[in-house]
């Protein structure tokens, strides 16, 4: 046995017999090692917890190994330990949990008829790592992933959190959907509540009653992907197509969504179209126009989708456009084509792919958008707030919030499947590894004149929400009154300093909490996206292309069904850490992840295999190959992974709005309360502070990590901070 | 750190299968201790997966490796005592030459002043004295190639490795590093497994030659053995060029066999063969003109100091190489072609 094996299995033999097994109420630890403190030792030789036998058994039987010299038969033999001790443990774990629930019959196998147990703490955990650790090392004595401890390692860290952060959760989803509160099948009731009529009703079309979320989501969908689409699409020709004016601000707003927390444009909205904003006193005022709530339901939820998600639609569509070479179409022209011509029969068809992506793009976005249609939607009801509404509402009904969040994940997942098999093979590769001279064909005058119509309108709409969010923090009512004020600012975020530092604004704590909690993430997320990154791309391992298809299947998961997800899968043992802040620093990093494993992906394409392997011939094991070439070489890589997450954490509202708690408030679900009390004026001076504070947190991290050094002179940091955020 | 002595690579019936794919198939040679040995084949021979089972970059799928007589199938790459110059070099864009070279040291812990001083020892022997600052973007390809070189060199390792090292190089760079490469070997002694596709290259350096297709083995020996009496036609067409013509083998007497080659009847050592059908190799150099096998020019290219033809005969078209250029011979004309001993190999 090497060392680092028998470091390991002493982690499993600290966590099982000198710390608390189950997580302590308060750090109580009263009765010591017995009772609700108690070690797994101590509770199994005293009869309290038997089924924590068999964990104990596997690791003696590990040490037994660990004594001998290595031969081919300890890594057989480690790999059968580590396997029995992590089934026994999952086993006792998910069999025994609160009194009535768990699986009896498991319970009764392993000596824990009818008992129960809390949920599992830092004692378990220490032991779990352990069992993992003794089975990746014996794969790696019996030569898998080339025989590097670290690589079985991370692959078996990496897949336990994937598996139970978001299979686990996803599963119980389902779970709950199809079992009723007793845990027996409940298909009649699924079958009832899926094919309900406030799901699927077409009420709407006979006029009068609404129709069903689900067609409403669709409806509201299908119309944000095609608007979106078409405005990227005239931007993108008009940016490179045409000699316009103001290319770089059109560039700049592209980066505007991904630090806006999405709900901050609906809000804007109303200030300006509710019937008390800015444009509808103006209207009635020198139009006589009546004020009304038109804007609260489809239209208002469609306008800040559109203008929150086409800045992506853009920044998709400007790649493709880009992607088209010249030369292509100049080909066409030598053959007699005119403008128009070449226009529909060569730049038309190649575009095609692009704009389907960047239509599925909007698609889902629209449809895992949960802020706008919360705050704007009136009697409008989409799949997400409904299922919002099934969980906290007064109806509280899980089960229908399940059957809900299955619909929008069908949804979603439906749209990703289209992308990635339909569009993965039809996707025409236009940029080839030759320079491609040639200048782009100009846009007809037709198109142009079509595309700056839609453009030009829908930029200034832009600037004036930004205005509205800038300035509605300094007005006291806009609308009503316009008064210049700090009166929301200091009702947020005042500091008395009579005695000492005292925060006394109403939205410090909240702020605390969303700073910790995206400080703590961040580099998680970041961590944990770009070792999966490097395994994806440098490690070839059975079950390599499943791990890749789970976590591009995580993409897919709108932030809703997640938060639900997590409420229903981590407010019963084992895992039981509902109303912590854990939650939402797990929640972020689970829903950020994918995009800390595509910038990682992007960033080591770029770097050539060969110099890990040159690291690695030179004496360098994984982890120094990692740590000295890798990280220094993927510095961009990670500056994009850290900014991301860091800005989606703060920006989320979706999957968290669940999951905080009196104690652990974030800024986001702070904000849509103030919404929904109407004071709108704390809620947009509190967004601007967010936007400032990210705009801040962002530059600090681009400092933090510093630039990659290839050669003197120092590389400009392409920090792909302006790829579309999903 | 101990100075390890060179030692030898010994593979035993070793095979590599991706899956359905075998990409090396029960091959077993040994590479003597101080001896350079050429894994020459085409691309997708399974050559450059045989040098990377080596080094450990790759584990092997059955068999044994043996290095200086230790087992090593199963050990990682960072534990063995071999290095490698990669096909693309693979210098840390990041890191100085002197960072680069002192890598190896550095990662096993030897401390900065030591490993510096190691890695400036190797640099010099390479003639980098000057260059440690520089970064790998400010080198031209041979230096690059060098530095590369350098950092393969500075543990002193057990075997040291080449993937293509020269590919990089232009043509006339490419026989100046070659023979650098040669005497580095045989001044330090060390063992050498270099692969490369061109097959002059291989002949230029090698102890050994193992030519590999397939998969397999499909012959070792030193180039002189190789070229003059190739195993197979595969070899014989790879290692230098050759026509290869279908015979009968009439009779074997005392290792000579009796061959008619269209109405020329020659004896030629039989290497094994029995009386049948078999092959000649002939070496384009090896067809004199003068009298005996009556044929035409087709096509003739004149080259400088000698002579190209593509020249049809009643065996087939040869291809014929002389350096009599006067009188040039032209297409259309009629030539007769006799043929040297040494020039023509049978083979299966």
């Amino acid at each position: 046995m090497r060392p680092s094996t028998r470091l390991a299995l002493l982690l499993g033999w600290l966590g099982y017999t000198l710390v608390p097994w189950y997580l302590p109420e308060g750090w109580d630890l009263a009765g010591y090692p017995f009772g609700r403190a108690g070690t797994a030792l101590a509770l199994a030789i005293s009869g309290a917890a038997p089924w924590l036998w068999p964990i104990g058994i596997a690791l003696l039987a590990a040490t037994v190994f660990a004594a001998r010299a290595e031969t081919a038969f300890s890594g057989r033999a480690l790999i059968a330990v580590g396997l029995f001790g992590l089934v026994t443990f999952f086993a006792q774990g998910f069999a025994i949990t609160l009194p009535g629930q768990g699986i009896p019959w498991l319970a009764a196998l392993l000596g824990g008829a009818g008992a129960a147990q809390p949920g599992m703490g830092f004692g378990a955990l220490l032991t779990l790592l352990s069992l993992l650790l003794l089975l990746c090392h014996g794969l790696a004595y019996r030569g898998f992933c080339r025989g590097d401890l670290f690589t079985t390692s991370t692959v078996g860290f990496v897949v336990l959190l994937i598996g139970l952060f978001i299979f686990l959760p996803v599963a119980t989803i389902l779970r709950n959907a199809l079992v009723d509160a007793n845990g027996s099948w409940a298909l009649g009731e699924f079958s009832d509540r899926l094919l309900s009529s406030t799901i699927w009703g077409l009420g709407c079309l006979g006029g009068g009653i609404a129709c069903g979320v689900a067609w409403n989501t669709l409806m509201l969908g299908l119309l944000t992907g095609t608007i979106t689409t078409l405005l990227g699409l005239a931007c993108a020709l008009l940016v490179l197509r045409t000699a316009m004016p103001g290319k770089r601000l059109m560039r700049a707003m592209t980066v505007l969504p991904i630090i806006t927390p999405p709900f901050v444009i609906g809000l804007a909205i109303i200030l300006l179209f509710g019937r008390s904003g800015v444009v509808t006193g103006f209207m009635s005022e020198w139009f006589g126009i009546p004020r009304s709530r038109w804007i609260y339901g489809l239209p208002g939820v469609l306008l800040a989708q559109v203008l929150a998600f086409a800045p992506i639609a853009f920044l998709v569509l400007i790649g493709v456009v880009q992607g088209i070479a010249p030369s292509l179409e100049e080909a066409a022209q030598t053959l007699g084509a005119k403008h128009w011509t070449t226009f529909r029969a060569v730049t038309w068809p190649l575009l095609r792919p692009g704009l389907a992506n960047a239509f599925l793009l909007g698609f889902v976005e629209s449809m895992a958008d949960f802020g706008n249609p919360l705050v704007l939607g009136g009697n409008f009801e989409v799949l997400s707030t409904k299922i919002f509404f099934a969980v906290v509402g007064a109806a509280h009904n899980q089960g229908m919030a399940a059957v809900l969040a299955i619909v929008l994940l069908v949804f979603t997942l439906g749209a990703f499947w289209l992308q990635q098999g339909w569009l993965g093979g039809k996707s025409y590769t236009t940029v080839f590894g030759k320079g491609d001279a040639g200048i782009p064909a100009k846009l007809p005058t037709f198109a142009t004149v079509l595309s700056a119509a839609v453009i030009v309108p829908w930029v200034l709409l832009t600037a004036v929400i930004y205005a509205v969010i800038l300035i509605g923090g300094f007005v006291k009512t806009m609308g009503r009154d316009h008064t210049p004020t700090l009166e929301h600012y200091r009702t947020g975020f005042a500091v008395d300093f009579s005695h000492g530092l005292f925060f006394e604004g109403a939205a410090w704590p909240s702020l605390f909490t969303t700073l910790k909690v995206a400080a703590i993430s961040a580099p998680l997320t970041a961590l944990i996206g770009l070792l999966t990154a490097y395994l994806l791309t440098r490690q070839r391992f059975a079950g390599r292309r499943l791990l890749e298809f789970t976590t591009m299947l995580s993409f897919a998961i709108p932030g809703t069904v997640l938060g639900v997800a997590y409420i229903l899968a981590f407010n019963v043992p084992p895992v039981e850490i509902t109303g912590t802040g854990l939650i939402l620093v797990l929640a972020f990093v689970f829903r950020n992840m994918p995009v800390g494993v595509r910038s990682g992906i992007a960033g080591l394409a770029q770097i050539d295999a060969s110099l890990d392997e040159a690291s690695t011939t030179l004496g360098a094991r994984s982890f120094t190959t990692l740590h000295r070439v890798v990280l220094p070489l993927l510095k961009p890589a990670l500056v994009a992974a850290l900014i991301y997450s860091f800005v989606r954490s703060i920006t989320s509202v979706s999957a968290v709005i669940f999951l905080v708690s009196a104690e652990y408030n974030l800024a986001t679900a702070y904000i849509v309360g103030r919404v929904e009390a109407g004071e709108f004026g704390l809620a947009i001076a509190y967004s601007s502070v967010l936007i400032v504070v990210m705009a801040a947190g962002i530059a600090l991290i681009q400092f933090g990590v510093g630039e990659r050094k290839l050669g003197r002179r120092p590389v400009a940091l392409a920090t792909s901070a302006a790829e579309p955020a999903r | 750190m101990p100075k390890s002595a060179p030692a030898s690579v010994e593979f035993n019936h070793v095979s590599m299968r991706y899956g359905a794919v075998t990409a090396v198939d029960d091959v077993s040679f040994t590479i003597h201790a101080g001896e350079l040995l050429t894994l020459l084949g085409p691309s997708g021979c399974g050559k450059t997966t045989t040098l990377r089972m080596i080094a450990g970059l790759e584990i092997a799928s059955e068999g044994q490796i043996l290095i200086g007589g230790k087992d090593v199938t199963r050990l990682p790459a960072a534990d063995r005592d071999v290095s490698m110059v990669f096909q693309s070099y693979a210098l840390f864009p990041h890191m100085s030459v002197l960072e680069n070279a002192a890598f190896g040291p550095m990662v096993k812990g030897l401390g900065k002043a030591r490993a510096e001083a190691m890695a400036l020892e190797k640099l010099a022997l390479v003639g980098l004295k000057g260059f440690e600052k520089r970064y790998p973007a400010e080198l031209s390809g041979g230096q690059q190639q060098r530095v590369a070189v350098a950092r393969a060199l500075v543990l002193e390792p057990q075997v040291l490795l080449f993937d293509e090292p020269l590919s990089n190089l232009d043509a006339k760079l490419r026989r100046n590093v070659r023979q650098e490469i040669r005497e580095l070997q045989q001044s330090l002694g060390l063992t050498v497994a270099y692969v490369t596709h061109d097959q002059e290259e291989a002949l230029a350096v090698s102890d050994r030659i193992i030519v590999m297709s397939n998969a397999k083995i499909a012959q070792q020996g030193s180039p002189r053995e190789l070229y003059e009496a190739p195993a197979n036609s595969f070899v014989a067409d790879f290692i230098g060029d050759a026509n290869l013509v279908e015979v009968t083998i009439d009779a074997v007497q005392d290792g000579q066999a009796q061959v008619m080659l269209g109405p020329i009847r020659l004896r030629l050592p039989a290497r094994g063969l029995t009386p049948g059908p078999a092959k000649a190799a002939i070496r384009p150099h090896g067809i004199l003109l003068g009298d005996g096998l009556p044929g035409t020019v087709r096509k003739s290219s004149y080259l400088g100091d000698h002579v190209e033809m593509i020249v049809s005969t009643p065996i087939g078209e040869l291809l014929v190489i002389t350096r009599q250029t006067d009188p040039l011979p032209v297409a259309g004309a009629p030539v007769n072609l006799s043929f040297a001993q040494q020039g023509i190999a049978l083979v299966q």
